[in-house]
């Protein structure tokens, strides 16, 4: 590694909060090796100092919710060897991809007072919807852990273990009791993808569904179990429409779903 | 398999300890270097955890149990023992969630130096081991320590195990360790076993040992003679528990049902319900499967390898090249529960399941083994019944 060119890292950021690629920046003891590795060629939120393609590795933040960003995100893809999005908004349109399921004229007029400056886009979509993605890093933020098992990984070429299994797994090897099972507590780890390492019920709270769907949900058996602890349909649907909002709401679609979507327009099939 | 500690003795004379006798128990085992776990209340469950004295026993609490539900309840006796099917199992400490294996180091000229991992010498005191769970123990010997590739470090934990068993008295309503044969009275493979007594004469516990060592800690220990009220009291108690049974298994050889039912109806009824959330088979005290973990650093001049809990409900858990062997959920709950009740017969010479609950317990949408074990034998019957000789 020490004769080549260390590798050329990238990180670019679409409609977000930029928690994600601030995780980058919160690896304090990690990121002077890191620098040591790579080269970071592109990287706003840390240096002004950019350079230009080609990337061997881009993490990109945010949803695609502009004209302009869809045509950015295709430059970037093709300027980059690996592309990896990181976060619920890259990997399902995030929070804002709430406006898929509503009128975003309405929305832009309440929110801003001179909606006539803003172009947006119908709906919040994630990278994947535009460009070939190599790996979805999931959550909401995205854990520091799986963010530098995917760059250590690339680093030494292997394959990353990110599993794809439910935040139940994690939840069991913690050694937490199950707080759906032993409270009554509305918990949506069966159906979130791991990779917070239960947090929310190792303090006996619900987990609320951060990380997305995991890669084996059945949400007709999720919703009835949601329902019998307690929570009303409007509730159920407050706690899947968020982050993730679009990501669950594609898996919402039997008859014991609350409510069932129209599919947006432009969303992945 | 031959028992992890020293060989048995001849039975020797039971004896009855009381409440200090206990605590006594926990002391000259704390005394001999031994980290004892036993059950605890603690956050709305009993937990198994280290023990500093027998007082940090759940006395008076026993637990309302059912599919997908778990209760703590306040009893209106001080029994210690009285609860069944918790959180986790002694698996938790015997075959720990994630474990390295070996580190590697890449020194500046290039050479390699590859280390086994050193486990430290665990010595462990297991204070309630329920008979289920005692059994559970000795089919996870058979998997990880009976075939050609023995697990090392799982076999270093078990031989500092020193086991002290407790019958049951007060089964759960989920459990059904009679139907495969496990309990209520304690099996062979403790050091100790205890039995616990609780009525106007007083609260005991009748306790023999199983091993050399076993005896020579209870002969430490304040007693008495085992009389005969106590003797008789223990075994109605337990007797009493082996009527009381939450659950059953359809009477049936469950091998020959699972063979005879792989494409069974069921399945999908199953599969409707199952969440994949992987939950049993962490719970279950018997589930060994394990994955590999390798971790590299930033540098690529370390690496390590650990294993870690892994589960057949995991979509990645069959995956080969092309993708995962079983995609839908009805084929992974097919590989789980037909493993545990047949094909663990073929590979390992018993049950994978020893009738403690906790699968049904710990399923948040309250999948039973047991229910699904009896529907499949009705539906073979129903099949039978419509088509004499049709397969
Ligand atoms: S608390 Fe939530 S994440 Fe943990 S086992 Fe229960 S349902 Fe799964
Ligand atoms: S399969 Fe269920 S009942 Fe049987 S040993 Fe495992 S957890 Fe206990
Ligand atoms: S049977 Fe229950 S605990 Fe097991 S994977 Fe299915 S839903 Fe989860």
């Amino acid at each position: 590694m020490t004769t080549q060119a260390r590798p050329r890292l990238a990180v670019f950021k679409f409609a977000s909060c930029d928690g994600c690629q601030l995780t980058l920046l919160d690896c304090e003891d990690e990121l002077l090796p890191l620098a040591g590795e790579v080269d970071i060629a592109y990287f706003l939120e840390a240096s002004s100092a950019v350079e230009p393609g080609p990337y061997d590795l881009a993490l990109v933040d945010g949803s695609i919710t502009t004209a302009e960003d869809a045509e950015r995100i295709r430059h970037i893809r093709a300027e980059s060897r690996h592309l990896v999005s990181i976060g619920a908004c890259a990997t399902a349109g995030g929070v804002q991809a709430l406006r898929n399921f509503a009128d975003v004229a309405e929305f832009r007029d309440i929110v801003y007072a001179r909606p006539e400056y803003i172009e947006t886009l119908a709906t919040s979509t994630p990278i994947a919807a535009h460009v070939p993605v190599d790996l979805e890093l999931q959550g909401c933020p995205i854990d520091r852990g799986q963010l530098l098992e995917v760059i250590t990984a690339f680093l030494a070429g292997r394959k990353p273990d990110i599993p794809r299994h439910s935040v139940c797994f994690a939840c069991k090897r913690r050694g937490t009791p199950c707080v759906t099972v032993a409270h009554g507590t509305p918990c949506l780890g069966p159906v979130t993808h791991a990779g917070c390492g239960a947090l929310c019920p190792s303090y006996g709270r619900g987990c609320y569904g951060c990380f997305g769907p995991s890669g084996s949900v059945n949400m007709p058996a999720m919703i009835p179990l949601l329902r019998s602890d307690g929570l009303s349909d409007q509730d159920v649907l407050r706690l899947l429409h968020t982050f993730n909002v679009a990501a669950f709401a594609e898996l919402e679609t039997t008859e014991e779903a609350p409510h069932r979507w129209a599919r947006p327009e432009g969303e992945r099939s | 398999m031959p028992s992890a500690t020293t060989t048995r003795d001849p039975a020797p004379p039971a004896c009855v300890l009381d409440r200090q006798g206990l605590d006594a128990l926990v002391q000259a085992l704390r005394a001999r270097g031994r980290t004892v776990i036993g059950p605890t209340h603690r956050g709305g469950a009993i937990v198994l955890e280290e023990l500093r004295s027998a007082a940090e026993l759940p006395y008076g609490w026993g637990v309302e149990l059912d599919g997908g539900h778990y209760r703590v309840v306040r009893r209106e006796d001080e029994a210690a023992f009285a609860h069944s099917a918790g959180p986790q199992s002694w698996k938790n400490y015997l075959l720990p969630e994630r474990v390295r294996q070996w580190t590697a180091d890449r020194a500046p000229d290039g050479e390699l130096t590859v280390r086994q991992e050193r486990h430290p010498p665990a010595s462990y005191a297991f204070l309630g081991v329920r008979p289920c769970d005692l059994r559970a123990i000795a089919i996870q010997d058979r998997v990880l320590l009976g075939g050609w590739h023995r697990d090392d470090a799982y076999q270093a934990r078990r031989n500092g195990a020193f086991l002290i068993a407790v019958e049951c008295t007060e089964p759960g309503a989920t459990c059904f360790c009679v139907s495969m044969g496990t309990g209520p009275a304690a099996g062979p493979g403790y050091d100790i076993a205890l039995t616990e007594v609780l009525d106007e004469t007083g609260h005991r516990f009748l306790a023999r040992a199983g091993t050399a060592e076993g005896a020579e800690v209870l002969a430490g220990l304040p007693q008495r003679d085992a009389d005969a009220a106590t003797r008789t009291a223990a075994a109605e108690a337990v007797e009493s528990a082996a009527g009381r049974m939450g659950r059953s298994m359809p009477p049936v050889d469950l091998h020959t049902l699972m063979a005879s039912s792989l494409e069974a109806e069921r399945w999908d009824e199953v599969a409707s319900r199952c969440l994949t959330c992987g939950n049993c088979t962490m719970a279950c005290p018997t589930c060994f499967c394990t994955t590999t973990e390798d971790i590299t650093d930033l540098t690529g001049d370390h690496a390590e390898r650990w294993s870690r809990w892994e589960s057949c409900y995991d979509l990645d858990f069959s995956h080969l090249p092309g993708g995962p062997v079983r995609q839908s959920g009805r084929s992974r709950y097919r590989q789980w529960l037909t493993h545990k009740l047949g094909t663990w017969w073929d590979q390992f010479g018993s049950s994978g399941c020893v009738g403690c609950g906790r699968c049904i317990v710990w399923c948040p949408v309250a999948i039973d083994i047991t229910e699904e074990a009896h529907a499949l034998h009705q539906e073979q019957l129903a099949r039978r019944a419509a088509g004499e000789g049709t397969p």
